[in-house]
Parts: C-alpha cells; sequence; structure tokens
C-alpha cells in the first residue's frame, strides 16, 4: 500500500473580527490507494475546509501535505492546477456542471485541458458514461438532466483523468433518496477500482460506504473508525427477526 | 411470533416446514436467522392454545405428515392482530436517560457517548445495507431492510441534535 495523500499538522485559519477560529487544526491523515475515507462532524467542523485543503482549493496556513509522495503545499497556484488536473477528481453538492456544454463535453473537458487528444478524449468520456449508465444522455445539455443524472456525468468527469484520489464534498445533498442510493450503489461498485475516494457527508447512509470513517469536531480529527466489514452481521440479523417471543 | 404465525396461516393450512419457508420469504435475511425448531415449539403452543389444528396427511411415500390450519378462533384472533395499532418503540428512551445521568453526574462524557454509540449505529447501517444489496430487489426481505435502515438514519440524526443541543448549553 502506499499513501496517495499525507498530511501532517494541517491547519487552515481563518480571521474574523475577533481572533482568527482554526478551521482545519492541526490535522494529520494518511489516505491509501485504493482506500475509502467518510468524514462526518457537525456543521462547522472544518470537514469542507479539510478537503478544499488536501484538493489544492484553499491553502493552508501551517502543516505539510504529499499526493502521491511529492509535496504540494508550497506549490504555486498553476503548478497545483496541473498537479490538480491529473490527481484528483472533485465531485460537489451542486455537480458543478458546465451548462454550455453537453455531458460528454463536460466529461472530456478535463482530459483535453490534460493534452489528450480529442478522439481519445471522447472515446474514454463515452466509456465513463456508459459504466455509469447514463451513455443514453451524453448529448445532453445539463439543464436536460436529473440531478442523480447530472452528479453521475460529475462522477465520470471526476474519474476521466484517472485520478489518485477522488474528494465528495455532500455528493449525495442535493440529490433525493432514490438517486442518493443509486450513486451510492455506483460508489460501492467503484470502491474495488483502486481509486482513493475521500467523501465529506452529513449522510449516514453515505458515511457507512466508506472502510474508514473519520469524526472531526472544532477543526480537528477527533476519531477514526473502521466500518469495514469483519464484524458479523449475526447482531443485526438478531435484531431484525426479533419480534416476540414464540 | 405467534401472531405472524397465525397470520401466514391466514391464507392456506401448511406444514411446518412450508410454514418456515414463508416466514423465511417475508422477512428475507433476518427470516434466516430463526431458530426452525423455533416455528414447530410455537405450533404446539398455538395448537394448545386452540388457535390452530393439526391433520395427519398421508403422503404415500414418506411419513405422514402435519399440515396445520386456522380455527376460529385463531381467525378472529388474526383479524384482531390486524387491526391492533401497537408500534415498535418511537423513542431511544434508554440511550436519552444515560445522556441525562451522564450530564448530571459526570460520570461519562456525554460527548463521547454519543460518538460511540453513532459509530455503533453506523455499523449497523453498513450492515443493513450489505445485506440489502444482496437481496432481490423488489422483495419482501428488502422492503424490512430498508425500514431498519430509516429507522436507524433517524436515530443517527437524532444523535447530532442530542450533540447540538449540548453544545449550546455548553457556551455561555
Amino acid at each position: 500500500m502506499s499513501a496517495v495523500i499525507e498530511a501532517r499538522g494541517l491547519t487552515r485559519l481563518y480571521r474574523g473580527k475577533g481572533q482568527a477560529i482554526r478551521a482545519v487544526d492541526r490535522v494529520d491523515l494518511v489516505i491509501e490507494a485504493g482506500e475509502t475515507v467518510s468524514v462526518m462532524g457537525p456543521s462547522g467542523c472544518g470537514k469542507s475546509t479539510l478537503l478544499h485543503l488536501l484538493g489544492g482549493l484553499e491553502r493552508p496556513d501551517a502543516g505539510e501535505l504529499y499526493l502521491g509522495g511529492d509535496r504540494v503545499d508550497g506549490l504555486s497556484e498553476t503548478a497545483w492546477a496541473v498537479r490538480r488536473r491529473a490527481g484528483i477528481g472533485f465531485v460537489f453538492q451542486a455537480f458543478h456542471l458546465v451548462d454550455e456544454l453537453t455531458a460528454v463535453e463536460n466529461v472530456e473537458l478535463p482530459a483535453i485541458l490534460l493534452g489528450a487528444g480529442r478522439r481519445d478524449a471522447r472515446r474514454r468520456a463515452l466509456d465513463l458514461l456508459d459504466r455509469l449508465g447514463v451513455a443514453g444522455r451524453a448529448g445532453h445539455l445539463p439543464d436536460r438532466l436529473s440531478g442523480g443524472e447530472r452528479q453521475r456525468v460529475a462522477v465520470a468527469r471526476a474519474l476521466i483523468n484517472e485520478p489518485l484520489v477522488v474528494l465528495a464534498d455532500e455528493p449525495t445533498g442535493n440529490l433525493d433518496s432514490r438517486a442518493t442510493g443509486d450513486i451510492l450503489e455506483l460508489f460501492a461498485e467503484l470502491g474495488g477500482t483502486g481509486q482513493a475516494f475521500l467523501v465529506v457527508t452529513h449522510d449516514a447512509r453515505v458515511a457507512t460506504i466508506a472502510q474508514r470513517l473519520l469524526t472531526m469536531r472544532d477543526g480537528a480529527i477527533v476519531a477514526q473508525t473502521r466500518l469495514d466489514p469483519g464484524t458479523s452481521a449475526a447482531g443485526v440479523l438478531a435484531s431484525l427477526a426479533d419480534f416476540g417471543e414464540g | 411470533m405467534r401472531d405472524a404465525m397465525l397470520s401466514l396461516l391466514a391464507k392456506e393450512p401448511a406444514h411446518g416446514y412450508e410454514l418456515r419457508q414463508r416466514l423465511v420469504r417475508a422477512l428475507g435475511p433476518a427470516g434466516g436467522a430463526l431458530n426452525p425448531g423455533q416455528v414447530y415449539v410455537t405450533l404446539s403452543r398455538l395448537e394448545r392454545a386452540g388457535l390452530v389444528e393439526a391433520k395427519e396427511v398421508e403422503q404415500p411415500s414418506h411419513p405422514d405428515k402435519k399440515v396445520y390450519e386456522l380455527t376460529a378462533a385463531g381467525r378472529e384472533r388474526v383479524a384482531d392482530w390486524l387491526s391492533d395499532l401497537t408500534w415498535s418503540k418511537v423513542a431511544p428512551v434508554e440511550f436519552h436517560l444515560k445522556l441525562v445521568a451522564a450530564a448530571a453526574t459526570g460520570l461519562a462524557d456525554p460527548v463521547g457517548l454519543i460518538d460511540s454509540q453513532r459509530l455503533e449505529l453506523l455499523r449497523e447501517l453498513r450492515q443493513l445495507h450489505e445485506l440489502a444489496r444482496r437481496e432481490p430487489h423488489g422483495s419482501d426481505g428488502a422492503l424490512l431492510l430498508e425500514g431498519a435502515s430509516l429507522r436507524l438514519q433517524a436515530d443517527i440524526r437524532w444523535l447530532e441534535v442530542c450533540e447540538r443541543r449540548l453544545v449550546e448549553r455548553a457556551e455561555p
């Protein structure tokens, strides 16, 4: 196993009227290749800020950050943009698709920006849309798609450059229960593909797809727990079958 | 259990093995956890209570088997059961009382209790989802698992409310 992301003492301060608030407070974190990690915590606990720091969307005020073994916390904006394009896929609550581009054009864009040929990018984008069950929507603009379809397109876009890690911030926050279930099934299937996956969520259903759960409070990781199977389902089954004695 | 078995006999008489199959179909993976002996024990209790009647049926190549059938009293009991409005408990009272006790006595950290409990519920939720993934889509078993999952999710949300309340109280 090798670490795709490693953070040491990662800290982000927000300066308000009074003293600075530690939005992310000396976080140490290692995410291994292929690992699925979820982050939960009350709103304002710093979980989204942590995701932004790990993805280079915000800069830490202190600490070190490594992506694929390379130190990235001191990179320039341009250098970060290149690293991000190649190494990180993002999935956001609000999808962030380009409205003027069709589904397949949205998916192939990061590949083209990274220098892929148009024909190759198109083929990979169509493959991914097919894998995610939205091949039939490839030629549609985002506003013709349902929320669940838009998020599938966004997941395809996140995967097109085969990033080291996919960072997802409340990926089901704008979806109804049915579409959430579909996206979760998708994430579970993607779990075996070798990409690391970090998801920030307040939805317990989403959190439980991970192998490891981090709990954050006041900017710090206060608990790390494995959710892997291994514990038997016997207890859960017994409680389900417990509907009164004979 | 007794009422459930009576209700499964209401459609048509069945022998013990068939009845167990019906129960397993209705419950999905939860049914697999039932002790097979429990079905026979319950049937004999129901028979003693006059709610079912057992008839020996001749089988050409096997020993005779008992087929169970509802009596009039059994049918009445099923009707009562179907219209009874009792619901499984709606509030996590015991955990609530633990939180109250922890806050009042200082014997445990309420936030720590919430964290441990949440992890436990998340693990259960994950197990439910793994079971659900293996169930045929749209089966009775899957429907029961979804009910269990929704209740757990509600309990987890409630733990978040508990935590917010504790934080608000701690603020000056």
